[in-house]
Order: C-alpha cells, then structure tokens, then sequence
C-alpha cells in the first residue's frame, strides 16, 4: 500500500481524532494508515457512531422484554405487536445538518430514520418528530422553524408516509443549535426481520440504491487545504434528500426481501460505505472486500477516500445469495435504480478496499469497532435546587389571565401551522390526529392499532437531570395510557452539551439514569435511540434533552380513547395527587419570568399503579375522556379537553390546601383527568381508587357543559377566546407579526 | 364496475384509493405499472392516484402525463370510458389534456393537509350520483400544487356547461371563506366535456371509515360502484 499524503498531526486533528486515539491506530495496525484508513478510522471512531463517550453509562438501560424481538445495536428496534406483527421503530437525531440548512437537514433527517426502518423489512407507518428551536425572538428562529417543517414535510409527504406527531419547543439555549429529531415507525411480520449480520464466503455485497457522490465528505474536518486541490471539494457538508429515490429504493428492497435473496442488509446512513460494510462483516465474524471501481458514482474522478465517506442519500448495501442476484438486479432496474455488486465476503476477517488495482486500505474488521475508544469522561451531578412551597410564590395576575397567556405561550401554544403542512393523513389509517395525547394508527385493516408519541421536558432535565430522564420516560408513558394503549417500548434520542465537560457530561450520566429507572418500573424498555453529543455553541450548551418516542399496543383500535370532552353534563375527576408543584414549571417560566426551583418529582411506582388503572377504566368502558396533565398542570388539561370537544366545564372544586393558581398550574406528576357519564361509574372508579392499595387519589372537579370554562372564583372564558389565544401565536409569529 | 389503479413509480396513495374501490364495490381493481401499454379489456373506471409520481421535481405530472400508459388512458377517456384522477392524478390530468387549466402552488405557498368540505356541484354524473346538488362533504385535501388556475375563457366556460363538481367551502358552505389554496372559483375538481373524466384535489379515498375522520367520501365511490354506463 503506498501513502500518498503523509499523515500529520494537523491531518489527524483534522479528522476528529485525538493524538492518544492516533497512538491507539498505530499500535493496532502496526504501521502508519493511508489517507483512506485514517478516513475510515475518524468515521467508525466518532462519537456518532462509536458511542465512545456513552457506551459506559448506556449498558445500565434496560432492553429486554418478553415482547422485545431485537434491542439496541441493529438498523432499528423490533418488538413484538400480536398476530404474527412486529413493530420496527427508532428516533434519531438531524441536528446540525438542520442548523446549517434546516430544509435539506431535516429531509434527510426523516430519509435516514425511514431507511433504519425499511432495512429491516418493515413497511414504514408513521412518522414523529420532536424539534427545539431557539428563542422567539432570535432573528433565525423563523427561517429555521419554517425550512425544518418544511423539509420533514417535504420529504415524508412525498415518500408516503404519515407524520401523525411530535413536540415543538422554544428556548435560547437552543439559539445556536436546533434540535431535529425525527422517528419512524413501520410494521412487518415477526418472523421476516431483517438484519445487518453477513453470513457465507464469498457472496456478492451488493450496492442498492441512489449513486455516490461528494456530498456529506466529513463535515467540517475537511475543509481542509491539505488535500483540498479544486474548489470542487468545497460542497456543503449537509446532504441532500430525494423522497423519490427513498420510495424506490423501500419498494425495491420489500420486493427483494419477498425474494428471498436478502442474506444481510445495511442502510447507508451516517458514514456511509464505510459502517455499513464494517457492521455487516464485523457482526458476521467476516471479512469484507470491496472493490471501488465498481461503485456507481455521480461525479468523476472520485477518490476512494471521498467515497469510503461520502454520506449520499437513499443507499443500501446487502449481502445477496449468489443464485439470486440476477433476480434481485431485475427488481433493482424495474424501479430504476443503480444496482452494483461491489465485493464479496471473505474469510480472512479484514476489510480490504481496492481502488484503480491498488489496495488503499486493509484493516481488520473486528477492531475498527470492537476496539474504538471508550471513555469514561468525568462528570459532576447537577446541584439541587431548592423545593418551592407555593405559599411563597404569589400569583401577580388573575388565574384566568395566566390560563389565556399560556394556553398561547410558545411552547403550549396549538402547533397546528406546524402539522398540517405533514400528510398526517395518508394510508387512510390515522385514527387519532396531531393534537391528541398520543397518535393512533390502526394496522392494516385492524383492529389492531399503535399510540404513538414523542416526549421530554428539557426544563425538568435542566433542573435535575435524574428526574427529568425519569419524567421524559413517564410522560410517553401517560401519553399512551391516556388513548387507551398498552406501553411496550420506548427509542431514546439523547440530546447533550459537550461530554468533555464534566457538568454536561453529569446531565447524561443523570438523564440515562433516570430513564433507565423509569423503564425498569414501567416495564417500558429501551429497543432503539441514537446519542447527539458536542450540540453547543460558544461553550454553552442546550438544555440537556433526552427525547423518548413511545410505542404502545392497542388491541382494538375503534376503542381509543380521546381527550375531548363527549357531552355536557359528565362529571370531571382528577386522578393523582396535587401538591401544587410550581418549581421549574410553564407557569413560573411565563408568568413570573423564573426558571428556577427542583422539578416535579416522579413516583414511578404509583406512576404504574394509576396508569394500569386508568387503562382498566378505559377498557371498561367506565370513562369518556381522558388526558393527562403535563406543561401548565390542571387548568391548561382542561382547557385543552374543553377546546377540543367545543363543550365548556364549570369547575367548583380543586384539590385542598393550596394557593389557587399552585392547584391549577403546578406540574404535580402520575395525574389524569376524566369525564365520567353516570353516578355509577364514578362509584365504580371511587371502589377502585380506594382498593387501589396505593396513596392515589381523586377528587372530583365539577361537570362539563356550556360554552366555556369557569374556574373557582373567576369570570368565565369562552372557548372561542380559549381558541383564539391557543390557535394564534403560531401562525402570526411565522407570518412576522408576532 | 371493473376498476384499474395505475400506479406511477412515486405513487403513493393508490393503497388508500384501492381501499376505498375495495369497499365500495365488493372486490379489488386490477393495478396497471407505469411502463404498461394496455389497459385491461373490459375496463370500466381508470384511476390515476395521489403521490408525486416521479418525484415531481418538475411541474407536478408533467413526466407521468408522458408515461406510455397515458396513451392508453387517453383512448379510454376517448371512448367515453370513466377516468378519476386524485391531487396528483388532477395534475397529470391537466398535463395530458384530458382536462383544461394548470395547478398552480398554493397561494400560502405551504404543504396544506387538513379536513376540508366541498360543495357537490352536481349529482347527474357517474362519480356524484350518491350525493346531492349543493351538499357540503367533507374530506381531506393534502397538496402543496392544488391552485386551479386558467384563462377566463376556460373558466366561463366551465362554469357554463356546469363542469365544476367540487367547490372549497366552509362548514356553513361559504365557498369564498373555504378555499385553502387560492383556487378561482373556489374550483376544487372538474369535469371533461362529456363528464367522463373528473379531476380533483381532495381526497375522498382518505373518508370512508367512521373510524378515521368519517364516511363521506364514501358517497364518490359508491356512485361509481353503481353506475351502469351513460345513459
């Protein structure tokens, strides 16, 4: 192998890697690499796909379940759903790509997640996203905020997908650094799961798919002048996505599956050729040879560098039975895509790339995973903040006036500018609209169904990383329950600052923490997720948001059940206990401009006691609304509820012993609101409360009806003025106006 | 009623409308590839599906309007044979000049999918017998191309021979306050000179459950599923 371009410290540095990580190359090939082999290192050996900063702290997640079919570590998640279905799903983030230039960042954002799923055999179903945005008012939130939604729409709409929810934030800590976090979710039968481990000698690795080009070469670490010899290589860094090419290629690869012929597959995601080569052979204990003259690419003249890095969209790589490749190629052309047999498998557990004759990397295959760097990095816990007692926070306006502020606050504000640019409606299968607790889709023709949901509180996170990691998993959970779904398992996207401080580096040792402890309690483990790390600017980094996608199993979908009020005259019962949490809540952040205080704690036992209960009222049919409370407590749940069945409430009891507004706006965890229709019911559900064997609770509130929503000792507020306030910030904000 | 569903490479609603066909008359219509040159013999309705039918980069249609099916399709409509086209099935339409006018994007420029009720222009054709002159339905639309725009000609004459079968309006049936995307005339589907082909935006095939989002769009199909040839 000659060395074309000596490798420098500058080179080395400009690759991501440290000089220890360098040393630790060295030692394992026993030489200096070529160019090519140091590329191929920085890919495997970044923290995107190494997880050299998290591995440690990520093995304390639970994973297994009876119905968990394949955990973390493949394309996607896989859990078993009943009658012969699994359910395929994973959340991944697209942050910086987004950031730089927010429509083709967040398209290719959904093509990568969509692919994780498609690779694995399953039809994709449903999209989610959860997205952070800075500060209102930062003079590139709108653009960013308009070419995100834009992109996720642009390239789920056209691909075929629905996009049937999500969360949206704003806060400064994101002014420099969105998130895009972006979740698909697909269906196959149990039995037919797809998966990245090669088997045989000698079979033909086979590149699918959309050709290779410069674009996505390394981000940043290459613009460099070193080996930078036209302005050619000068590309953006972000890639760019074609839904088109994406339906093609999930078609093509469901008729290849269909086939037979698929031994192993492997999307072409994050660092492109090279990982999806070295994960097919290194979990098959193979080694793999590819000859790069045989790549299809879209420009001339490419190095074997630029395409073992090249990050083009819409590839895939798989392992074929060689009886059947020329079948598989004739489905490949029917769809009119690029169809290559660019190497083999082979015994000799290396991974050999040839270019032009010559070999410009050889490396063994196991080690470029197995023996990347794994940090233990220091980290500090959060200090704990003081426990507020409402009686010292005084309300400086009317409870009423702060119901409409927040109901029309950024972050609580009706995102429907947002949804309605996604086809949330394609597929003929969603039952329960953006908007809801949870989505619901059915499966297929039923009467099987999926809810579906994207949740953190980054505040909460902020505040105490242990509780908030606990509460991201506990709200997906409710949000599940409250439609009527049994939680199965959740994907994590771990959002972080910088690891190398010890202070960021504690968030995420706190929040998996706590995540790993609420999924144990809630039997709710961890198949799938993806960790972004670094997402900060100018030493500060975002608030610390660990994004869970929850998935729960319906097995009637034509009984879900929805928020809205049904009729008038049912009575309201709030479940779970209130003590009138204002610290780190929606209301001390909007009304008194405060973001201090410990967050609201989660009690996960009794978190599972009353979600279990709450699914039993479902199922008996002894509820007709349910939703549960979150960002802006009790009053901001009732409206929501009010608004959505267009029936008004009159509440004439809150929970005892506290300061009006901490009853109506504390964040208090564990806690749902109910309609009920007749005295019975409400008898039957007090029995089962009271035999619950816990320290749950219920009161009763006060009874739907009318045209708007009366609280304690306040003037009504009509549900238009409700509607309006929720339904405006939005739109205006985007249009310039607000 | 026997159906063909053509399916263009970027289709990506023809699962929804197969549904609805399903449904509707009890069995599955027979789904034609893009590539094919014939039509089954024996077709009755042919149905060009919502998606974006090669990745329309282009005008929206403007590659599929050039498919050799289209050719095929073409002489069916010539023969009097029914044609439904869908969102994009409306665009191809209007590219292949089965239909008059253009659509344009949307005056807020923006992806719109939401529910959307129509006013039922009339109920003498064979995809509106189930419905009544001036009911308002609701279905949904999902378009970022669904502006009809043409000449002023085209639209009086449109107008005149009573060929607009689906105008956007409001719940109360105010057409001007329910146009989503800029439409003259508030014109959400037309017909062909012989009433044979219809284009339009919404999506019925999206309405035919109580389960998800209601039954209205059920009507369209139920019309077609009845129809026993002109009268």
């Amino acid at each position: 192998m000659k060395n074309a371009i000596a490798i420098t410290p500058e080179l080395v540095a400009q690759h991501g890697l440290k000089p220890d990580e360098y040393q630790r190359i060295l030692k394992l090939i026993g030489r200096e690499p070529t160019l090519t082999e140091l590329g191929i290192f920085s890919a495997m050996w970044n923290e995107h796909c190494s997880y050299k900063s998290s591995r440690l702290h990520l093995k304390g997640l639970p994973t297994k379940a009876p119905w968990v079919i394949q955990g973390p570590g493949e394309n996607a998640g896989v859990i078993d759903i009943g009658d012969g279905l699994a359910c395929v799903f994973k959340m991944e983030s697209h942050n910086h790509p987004s950031f730089i230039e927010p429509y083709q960042g967040a398209t290719t954002g959904v093509g990568g997640i969509l692919r994780d799923v498609f690779t694995m055999g399953a039809r994709p179903v449903a999209c989610l996203n959860a997205l952070r945005f800075g500060s209102p008012d930062h003079p590139k939130t709108r653009r960013l905020v308009s070419g995100v939604v834009a992109g996720i729409g642009g390239y789920g709409n056209s691909f075929g997908v629905p996009t049937v929810g999500g969360q949206m934030g704003f806060h400064s800590r994101y002014n420099g650094n969105i998130l895009v976090n972006a979740m698909a979710v697909g269906i196959a039968k149990a039995d037919e799961i797809f998966y990245a481990k090669a088997t045989g000698i000698g079979n033909p690795i086979v590149y699918l798919g959309s050709k290779t080009g410069r674009d996505g070469i390394h981000g940043a670490t290459m613009a460099s002048a070193a080996f930078d010899d036209s302005a050619e290589e000068k590309r953006p860094t972000v890639q760019v996505g074609d839904p088109f090419a994406e339906k093609l290629l999930l078609e093509a690869c469901l008729e290849l599956m269909q086939s037979g012929s698929v031994i192993a597959i492997q999307d072409m995601g994050a660092a492109g050729l090279t990982s999806s080569a070295v994960e097919m052979g290194a979990k098959g204990d193979l080694g793999i040879e590819l000859d790069l003259d045989k790549v299809p690419c879209r420009e001339e003249g490419m190095t074997a560098y630029e395409m073992m890095l090249s990050e083009s969209q819409e590839r895939m790589l798989m392992v074929l039975h060689p009886a059947k490749a020329e079948q598989a190629e004739a489905i490949f052309r029917k769809w009119g895509l690029d169809f290559a047999i660019i190497g083999k498998t082979t015994d000799t557990l290396r991974f050999v790339v040839k270019h032009h004759g010559e070999t410009m990397a050889d490396l063994p295959i196991k080690e470029l995973g197995d023996e990347a760097p794994l940090y233990d990095r220091p980290y500090v816990e959060t200090p704990k903040r003081p426990v507020f007692d409402p009686e010292n926070i005084p309300s400086p306006v009317s409870n009423r006036a702060a119901l409409l502020r927040l109901i029309g606050s950024p972050d609580l504000a009706s995102k429907r500018w947002v949804w309605e640019q996604y086809d949330h409606l394609i597929l003929g299968n969603t039952v329960q609209q953006p908007g809801g607790d949870s989505a619901v889709i059915r499966i297929g023709d039923g009467p099987r169904g999926l809810a579906l949901t994207a949740d953190v509180t980054p505040r909460y996170c902020e505040a105490d990383p242990f509780e908030g990691g606990k509460q991201a998993v506990a709200e997906a959970y409710r949000n599940i329950i409250s439609v009527g779904g049994t939680p199965r398992a959740i994907t994590d996207n771990l959002n972080f600052g910088n690891p190398e401080r010890p202070e960021y580096m504690g968030q995420l040792v706190y929040c998996i923490r706590g995540i790993g402890e609420a999924c144990r309690v809630l039997d709710f483990p961890v198949v799938s997720g993806n960790v972004s790390l670094y997402n900060e600017t100018n030493g500060r980094g975002i608030l610390p948001t660990p994004t869970i996608g929850g998935v729960g199993v319906l097995d009637d979908v034509t009984r879900s059940m929805t928020l809205a009020f049904k009729a008038a005259h049912q009575t309201i019962i709030l479940l779970g206990n209130t003590k009138g949490w204002l610290g780190a809540s929606t209301w001390l952040v909007e009304i008194t401009g405060r973001e201090d205080g410990a967050p609201p704690p989660v009690d996960l036992a009794l978190e599972k006691q009353t979600g279990e209960l709450v699914l039993g009222l479902i199922r008996d049919g002894l509820v007709t609304a349910v939703h549960d409370l979150s960002d802006g407590g009790l009053a901001i749940g009732l409206a929501e509820m009010a608004m959505a069945g267009k029936i008004g409430a009159r509440i004439d009891h809150l929970p005892p012993g506290l300061p009006t507004h901490a009853a109506l706006f504390g964040e208090d965890q564990g806690r749902y609101l109910l309609t009920v229709a007749t005295n019975d019911q409400i008898a039957e559900i007090s029995r089962r409360v009271g035999t619950s064997g816990s320290d749950l609770i219920m009161h009763i509130l006060g009874v739907t009806g009318g045209d708007s929503l009366t609280l304690p000792d306040e003037q009504p507020i009509s549900i238009a003025a409700l509607e309006t306030a929720h339904e405006h910030w939005l739109p205006s904000y985007m249009a310039g106006d607000a | 009623m026997k159906s063909a569903v053509i399916t263009f490479p970027g289709s990506n609603r023809e699962g929804d409308v197969i549904r609805a066909l399903r449904q509707a008359t009890g069995h599955d219509p027979v789904s034609i590839w893009h590539q094919d040159a014939d039509l089954p013999k024996g077709t009755d309705l042919v149905v060009l599906p919502g998606g974006f039918s090669y990745g329309d980069y282009l005008r929206c249609g403007a590659i599929a309007a050039r498919a050799p099916v289209m050719d095929a399709v073409r002489a069916h409509a010539a023969r009097g044979g029914l044609v439904l086209g869908i969102c994009n099935g409306f665009q191809i339409l209007v590219e292949s000049g089965l239909l008059p006018g253009v659509l344009m994007r949307n005056a807020g420029l923006k992806f719109i999918c939401k529910m959307q009720h129509l006013k039922v222009g009339r109920s003498d054709t064979a995809f509106t017998s189930h419905y009544s002159t001036g009911d308002i339905i609701k279905v949904a639309i999902a378009h970022g191309e669904g502006n009809y725009v043409a000449d002023a000609e085209t639209i009086a004459r449109l107008e005149g021979e009573n060929r607009v079968a689906f105008r956007y309006c409001d719940a109360q049936g105010d057409t001007k306050a329910g146009n989503p995307n800029g439409s003259l005339n508030d014109i959400a589907g037309i017909y062909s000179e012989k009433l044979n082909v219809l284009g339009m935006m919404p999506h019925p095939e999206n309405l035919i459950e109580t389960l998800v989002g209601g039954t209205d769009g059920r009507g369209l199909f139920e019309s077609l599923s009845a129809y026993r040839g002109a009268a």
